[in-house]
């Protein structure tokens, strides 16, 4: 008896070591490595190679040299995870309560974008917004836009290809929050004296917050860190964070600076998040 | 036959009314109808029960009060106003949900007291506190309702509608998810507060034994009609149709011809044993009919025997089953006629049991007996679904 107790918890430990070794590998090992980096002595190049002499003065060079970009990528990371959850929230609604039997064809088609690769898409979107395109051609015409306004190299269109690309990351936890609400809960606070405007607010949405957060995080981590959308549909005035850091390695080759930045956005986020998800656990999200 | 409790009201008098009333209310679902032109009045104040088995549009009806469905054509007024078309979030009604629908998120405190703060009441917490006392649930207001049982779970529901002291209270099948035991607790429970805040209350269900414990007036409903409506006791002996006489209780109906209509007795061949049947609980308008007579209500008794019955005597029954169960004894006596009928007979002591094969005689005084049409289907009603 004592026997098949302690075999049944190694069993579990045993079901953990495949998991644990490959984070160990690919998780572990390349995060020492970056932090160790982002200490080395900046003189080096990646030919001569580098000495480790923990060079803390890394951090605050990348900070002053590269506060801009970083601040813009959590701005407009908040931005597009705003215009996400604006989009998808009533997407999902739609979706889970509205839908009928459409419910699962409109669920393949908040995936199918994925059948085709990420910068394809935002390739293609570059042509949308191109400056002689059918879009800006209409703003222009409707007088939304000035006669030699444009929408390539702007704000508007790095916000638009975040929010485009990261949408279907927000749909779907919202989906799932949402499909799980009894709809007899919002019949019980309609007979409860709850219009339907109070009852959204007071029933619906609480009971969707658990998709509305890990949707805002799904979106939020993988929009700050982006650079795809910052480098097709920007200007060097958008540049994000991560154009930044990919430039450092790849163009520059200053991997210590690159990598301390990383450090930092890598620690920001976790900040961030870690301070959201315990407010959200309370209720002064509501 | 008449679908209303009262008297037929006067077009005069339905603007004073201040009770529930329903008038000619038809709900269709694309090509089902599930209520069907029914009127309805609920006095203030009053108990009434809808029984019926599932789909007989009782839930639907509930609904349409509720404001969660809007009637086809017909029209509800409270108090003499129309609510026929008013948002559920704008009537002075509540509804005790089937499966209780508490707010998950909320604790039973704010549960209680959501209905409140939607109107802005200043008086949310004393107001809860009374309800929370009245239902004894104090000691759980900071638990969430998964933290409780499902007859405090109820309780909450309960709580949560009757706060808001609602000119009617709706309670959809509520006990439904109660094991038997806390179910008759319940029932007495639900029965005192209703006596105790005197509010109408308006309950569905499809078990009859709840039905006529709790209300003070029970509707049957069939079909999407209401098929009688009156105090338990008065559908329970005189029901009006072979529906009522098999859901409610149980009833032997057997074929009979009608041979004389007196002034206060109606004579019936039955298989060519003569009957009578008061002819207040004659319901039968063509000259055949079905006689029914309750199964307590028959005596069974060796040939010859000495029955305390005068009046309806009908020899040559055979015992073809016989069941104990211990207050009673259930016989199954096949008659000459072929049909067999049921007897249950109290375990007095004072009779003797009949075992299966001996020759009986059954009889009933006339007083029990009731008549029912001919064109009605005898075995209407009967596969009543059991409340488990």
């Amino acid at each position: 008896m004592s026997e098949t107790v302690r075999k049944r918890g190694s069993t579990g430990y045993l079901l953990l070591i495949p998991g644990v070794l490959w984070l160990g590998l690919f998780f572990v090992v390349p995060l020492y490595s970056l932090v160790a980096t982002s200490l080395f002595d900046p003189s080096g190049s990646d030919t001569t190679g580098y000495t480790m002499t923990y060079h803390w003065a890394n951090y605050s060079h990348v900070i002053s040299d590269y506060w801009q970009p970083l601040l813009r990528s959590l701005w407009y990371g908040a931005l597009a995870t705003f215009f996400c959850l604006v989009l998808g929230y009533v997407l999902a609604y739609a979706i889970a309560f509205k839908a009928g039997r459409w419910k699962n064809l409109m669920l393949v088609l908040v995936i199918a974008p994925f059948f085709t690769s990420f910068l394809v898409r935002t390739l293609s979107w570059k042509l949308l917004l191109a400056d002689d395109g059918f879009i800006v051609n209409t703003l222009q015409f409707v007088h939304i836009l000035g006669a030699d306004g444009r929408l390539l190299a702007t704000p508007v269109a790095v916000i638009a290809g975040l929010t485009y690309n990261f949408l279907p990351f927000m749909v779907l936890p919202l989906y799932a929050s949402i499909d799980k609400i009894d709809p007899r809960l919002i019949e019980a606070s309609s007979d409860l004296y709850a219009n339907p405007f109070v009852g959204f607010f007071k029933v619906t949405w609480p009971l969707s917050l658990p998709g509305v957060v890990s949707g805002t995080l799904l979106t939020f981590i993988p929009a700050v860190g982006d650079y795809i959308n910052a480098e097709l549909l920007g200007s060097p005035n958008q540049r994000m964070i991560g154009s930044v850091i990919q430039s450092l390695f790849t163009n520059a080759n200053n991997y210590p600076a690159a990598a301390a930045l990383s450090v930092i956005l890598m620690a920001l986020i976790v900040v961030m998040v870690l301070f959201y998800v315990r407010r959200a656990g309370t209720e002064d999200l509501l | 036959m008449s679908q209303v409790a009262e008297q037929q009201p006067t077009a005069a008098d339905a603007e004073s009314y201040d009770g529930l009333r329903l008038r000619n209310v038809t709900k269709s679902f694309a090509a089902f109808t599930a209520v069907d032109d029914l009127d309805l009045d609920v006095p203030s104040g009053s108990f009434i029960a809808l029984l019926g088995p599932s789909g007989c549009g009782k839930t639907t009806t509930l609904r349409m009060v509720a404001g969660l469905e809007t009637p086809t054509a017909g029209s509800i007024t409270l108090a003499g106003q129309d609510i026929t078309y008013a948002k559920p979030y704008q009537r002075p009604v509540n509804t005790v949900f089937q499966s209780y629908a508490l707010f998950p998120h909320l604790d039973i405190y704010e549960n209680v007291a959501f209905g409140l703060r939607r109107r802005k009441s200043n008086e949310v917490d004393a107001s809860v506190r009374d309800m929370l006392e009245l239902v004894e649930l104090t000691s759980q207001a900071r638990k969430k309702p998964a933290q409780l049982s499902g007859g405090q779970q109820q309780r909450v529901a309960l709580a949560r509608a009757l706060i808001n002291k609602p000119e009617v209270l709706l309670l959809d099948e509520p006990l439904g998810a109660l094991d038997l035991k806390l179910r008759r607790s319940m029932q007495l429970e639900i029965k005192r507060i209703q006596t105790e805040v005197g509010l109408t209350f308006v309950h569905v269900t499809h078990d009859q034994e709840e039905a006529m414990t709790m209300a003070d007036t029970v509707a049957v409903m069939n079909a999407g009609v209401i098929e009688q409506m009156g105090a338990p006791a008065d559908l329970y002996e005189n029901p009006q149709s072979t529906f009522v006489a098999n859901f409610l209780g149980q009833s032997n109906l057997i074929e009979g011809t009608i041979r004389s209509r007196a002034a206060d007795v109606v004579t019936v061949d039955m298989h060519g044993v003569q009957v009578s049947v008061p002819t207040e609980r004659c319901h039968a308008d063509s000259d055949k009919g079905w006689v029914g007579i309750r199964p307590e209500k028959v005596l069974i008794g060796a040939p010859g025997e000495e029955l305390d019955a005068p009046g309806n005597t009908i020899p040559g029954g055979v015992v073809t089953d016989v069941s104990f169960v211990g207050v009673s004894t259930q016989y199954l006596v096949r008659m000459p006629w072929g049909q067999e009928l049921a007897i249950f007979q109290q375990n007095t002591g004072r009779h003797r049991l009949f075992a299966p094969g001996e020759e009986v005689e059954l009889s009933w005084r006339p007083e029990y007996a009731f008549l029912l049409d001919f064109s009605q289907d005898a075995s209407a009603g009967s596969q009543k679904v059991d409340a488990e």
